[in-house]
């Protein structure tokens, strides 16, 4: 299977990969024509100029999800990003039902092995440890790979004395790990919390979406937390939220700009300032952690 | 009682009768004195807590509240934490750590509150604080799961040196409910997702996440709870001890290394 892998990524540029993955999952193709639907404002679009717009509708300016190696070639200086446990994956944990078939599937229709990619690379020439996750994964959820391989590049940071980047893009824990999953909320935040003492900096990248468990650990601890226009972040579900309360939530609730008024977000970024953004807050904190 | 099912144990854990921490407490320590509020918004009737003492040795008391009638159930959301009482929990917790006074959470809830207003200020970042904040506290914390410890809700109050569970309690990712309604969209299945859940205290041992089980009498903690009382009595007096000899860089990078190994496979 490594092989097929090997295979088909040679075959396909990073760019190539990021217009498939558009098409197959995140929008609905019109017939034959090619064209993608944006979530945003319903219009059809051609793929072509999604892709050369970041992932960024051309006519409302709606985020669409990317997968983590897109976003590392968004974030990173050119073939300075060096991954870490590239092949871990999650098989072995354990035996709930259909797990194993599932995260086949979706090894198969994403093109990572986990629902975070993790290494480090350089932005504007400063070197950083970072974990990107992958929605496409699993929604992005976070089993005990993806919270081991987050808390290395955490330990990583520390280590290194690296600033961290983590770009979230989850709806929570993984449910088919169980109480494992809950740990690695723990676990990630403890090794936040060394970071800290060592006086590291770290920048969380709030994407659509980061809620539950994610959103509750690692995603709201960053010394500075940035997030994407209209992503969805928050803790309890919508539906949970609406059933509880027996109202309908406004339709701004638990947006990036909803959190940036209630004080949770230091600034919504657009995709396309996003790299200039970190990259000044990293100029700014040069030589600190040294 | 070991042949039990999970879902025996969820309705064990539930039963309305099941004494609640408020119950508990006058019978493991001396002279609780409640602290209220989290001195940026307000104060969350379910988290409870305050100081006290036991055996002689102060303590700070942290406990998830249900409430033991209607009126206490509605004011304390079932037992449901708004960010004001993690808060409240942390405004205590450092408190501990600056009087050298070891902390006894008691976690008793299904969840985090899902309310507008939880959202609005703060649930994630009040929680994920919490972890963060308890994983470095320089001071001995021990976590007892007293009936139900629900989703990142129970976690923020279980990352200790610690953990004991009462014998019929749950600890687990989501309710059973939760559980089954997002495997399955059907919540009706809670029953078959606790049985595959794993999150019984036996289940919880054998995973290596906590450290051992109150042993309950026949019938469960409502039925009998004397005995269930002096074991944790015992076990507290135990850990209380070991835990107060060690060095605080010993304490953190035991506590660092306990859940740094969980999942690690
Ligand atoms: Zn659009």
């Amino acid at each position: 299977m490594n092989q097929l892998f090997k295979k088909r990524k040679e075959q396909i540029s990073i760019v190539q990969q990021f217009f498939n993955r558009v098409v197959k999952t995140e929008v609905k193709v019109v017939e034959a024509s090619q064209l993608v639907i944006c979530d945003g404002c319903k219009q059809a679009i051609a793929p072509e100029s999604i892709k050369a717009n970041q992932g960024v509708c051309i006519h409302c300016g709606y985020h669409m999800r990317i997968g983590a190696y897109d976003r590392l070639s968004l974030l990173l200086d050119e073939g300075t990003f060096r991954e870490i446990d590239k092949k871990r994956t999650s098989f072995h944990v354990n035996d709930f039902p259909g797990y194993k078939k599932k995260l086949y599937q979706y090894q198969q229709a994403a093109n990572v092995n986990e629902a975070v990619v993790c290494g480090s690379g350089q932005i504007s020439g400063v070197k950083v440890a970072i974990a990107v996750m992958d929605s496409y994964f699993m929604m992005g959820s976070m089993g005990s790979v993806v919270g081991d391989k987050i808390t290395k590049t955490i330990e990583m940071a520390t280590q290194k004395k690296f600033p961290l980047l983590i770009v979230s893009s989850s709806g929570g824990a993984r449910m088919q790990e169980g109480i494992l999953s809950l740990m690695q909320m723990a676990k990630t935040s403890a090794a936040l919390a060394r970071l800290d003492e060592a006086g590291g900096l770290y920048i969380s990248i709030l994407t659509h979406p980061t809620t539950g468990g994610v959103s509750a650990s690692y995603a709201m601890l960053g010394d500075i937390i940035l997030a994407e226009p209209k992503a969805t972040i928050g803790f309890a579900g919508r539906r949970v939220i609406e059933k509880t309360i027996n109202e309908k939530l406004p339709d701004h609730f638990q947006t990036s700009e909803f959190l940036k008024e209630k004080g949770f977000v230091d600034q919504v970024v657009t995709r396309h300032q996003l790299k200039d953004t970190c990259s000044k807050l990293l100029q700014l904190h040069q030589g600190v952690n040294l | 009682m070991k042949s039990m099912s999970a879902w025996e144990r969820v309705m064990l854990a539930r039963n309305p009768q099941r004494p609640k921490a408020k119950d508990l407490l006058p019978h493991i320590f001396e002279d609780f004195i409640e602290l209220c509020g989290d001195r940026h918004f307000g104060d969350d009737a379910a988290l409870y807590g305050g100081l006290a003492t036991f055996e002689g040795t102060p303590v700070t008391v942290l406990a998830q509240s249900k409430g033991r009638n209607l009126q206490e159930n509605l004011e304390c959301h079932f037992g449901m934490v708004s960010p004001e009482g993690y808060r409240k929990a942390q405004r205590l917790a450092k408190q501990a750590e600056k009087f050298h006074r070891p902390i006894i959470t008691f976690v008793d809830t299904a969840g985090a509150f899902p309310g507008k207003e939880a959202e609005e200020r703060g649930q994630a970042e009040a929680i994920a604080t919490s972890l963060k904040l308890f994983a470095t506290l320089k001071t001995p914390i021990i976590a007892i799961v007293l009936s139900e410890g629900g989703s990142g809700g129970a976690l923020a109050l279980s990352v200790a040196d610690r953990i004991y569970m009462f014998e019929n309690a749950i600890y687990s990712i989501l309710s059973p409910e939760g559980f089954a309604s997002i495997l399955w969209k059907d919540e009706s299945r809670a029953k078959e997702a606790a049985e595959l859940m794993e999150c019984t205290s036996f289940d919880l041992l054998n995973k290596g996440i906590i450290d051992g089980i109150i042993e309950e009498s026949e019938g469960g903690l409502h039925q009998h709870q004397k005995t269930a009382i002096l074991l944790l009595k015992e076990i507290l007096r135990k850990e209380l001890g070991i835990l107060s000899k060690k060095k605080v860089k010993q304490l953190l990078d035991e506590r660092y290394k306990k859940f740094r190994v969980m999942g690690n496979v």
